[in-house]
């Protein structure tokens, strides 16, 4: 699984078939401290995340088609976690509710 | 799945067998702010898209999975949907103005 950032959001009203119904959101791979690492990817959002959210996602077919239980959908990056904290080296790098109480 | 934008076309006549009529697309990857990700590639195309147009493509095994007919063909990247609207910040990457060259 990648720690990721949700950075936007996508719309695209023609697709194929098989993502009708989900919700497209632009995501950025973050380090544990929170910086900006690798490709920017378009996820299909599972727990209701929003632009500024940490989440978790995965980048690989066979467990994307096993949580959405169809053996034959041409998806493999879904965001599968919310993320509340995280620790690093005993230090707090991230934490939700002082993001987004402040 | 990548964001991406066709800027191409690429006619091959001769091709293995289940990709027949499938048209073939080259993709420039873009980044969070529109900008050019890596160099481009080919695709297939899943959605009637052309030159121009900002898309959303897949790679890998769900590549061939995308495509309507045929599930088990040798590619490695399919359009799967046009981007209408795609929000970072404030900005709207579709109505950011093509780049020329």
């Amino acid at each position: 699984m990648i720690l990721a950032e949700v950075i936007g959001t996508v719309v695209s009203p023609v697709q194929v078939q098989a993502l009708d119904g989900f919700t497209l959101l632009m995501v950025r791979p973050v380090t544990p401290d929170g910086k900006p690492t690798g490709k920017m990817r378009i996820a299909i959002d599972q727990v209701g995340a929003g632009v500024g959210d940490r989440i978790l996602m995965i980048d690989e077919g066979n467990s994307s088609r096993q949580i959405l239980q169809d053996p034959n959908a041409p998806i493999k990056t879904l965001i599968v976690g919310f993320v509340d904290a995280v620790e690093v080296h005993g230090e707090l790098t991230y934490d939700h509710r002082q993001v987004h109480n402040s | 799945m990548y964001l991406g934008r066709v800027i191409g076309r690429v006619v091959a006549s001769q091709r293995y067998e289940g990709l027949d009529g499938v048209p073939l697309q080259i993709v420039q990857p873009l980044d969070e702010r529109g900008a050019s990700m890596g160099g481009s590639l080919i695709a297939c195309s899943a959605i009637s898209s052309g030159p121009g147009d900002l898309i959303h493509y897949v790679d890998g095994r769900e590549a061939a999975l995308a495509l309507p007919d045929e599930t088990f063909v040798p590619v490695d990247a399919t359009i799967m949907g046009f981007v209408e609207q795609a929000v970072v910040g404030e900005t709207d990457l579709a109505k950011e103005p093509e780049p020329s060259r």
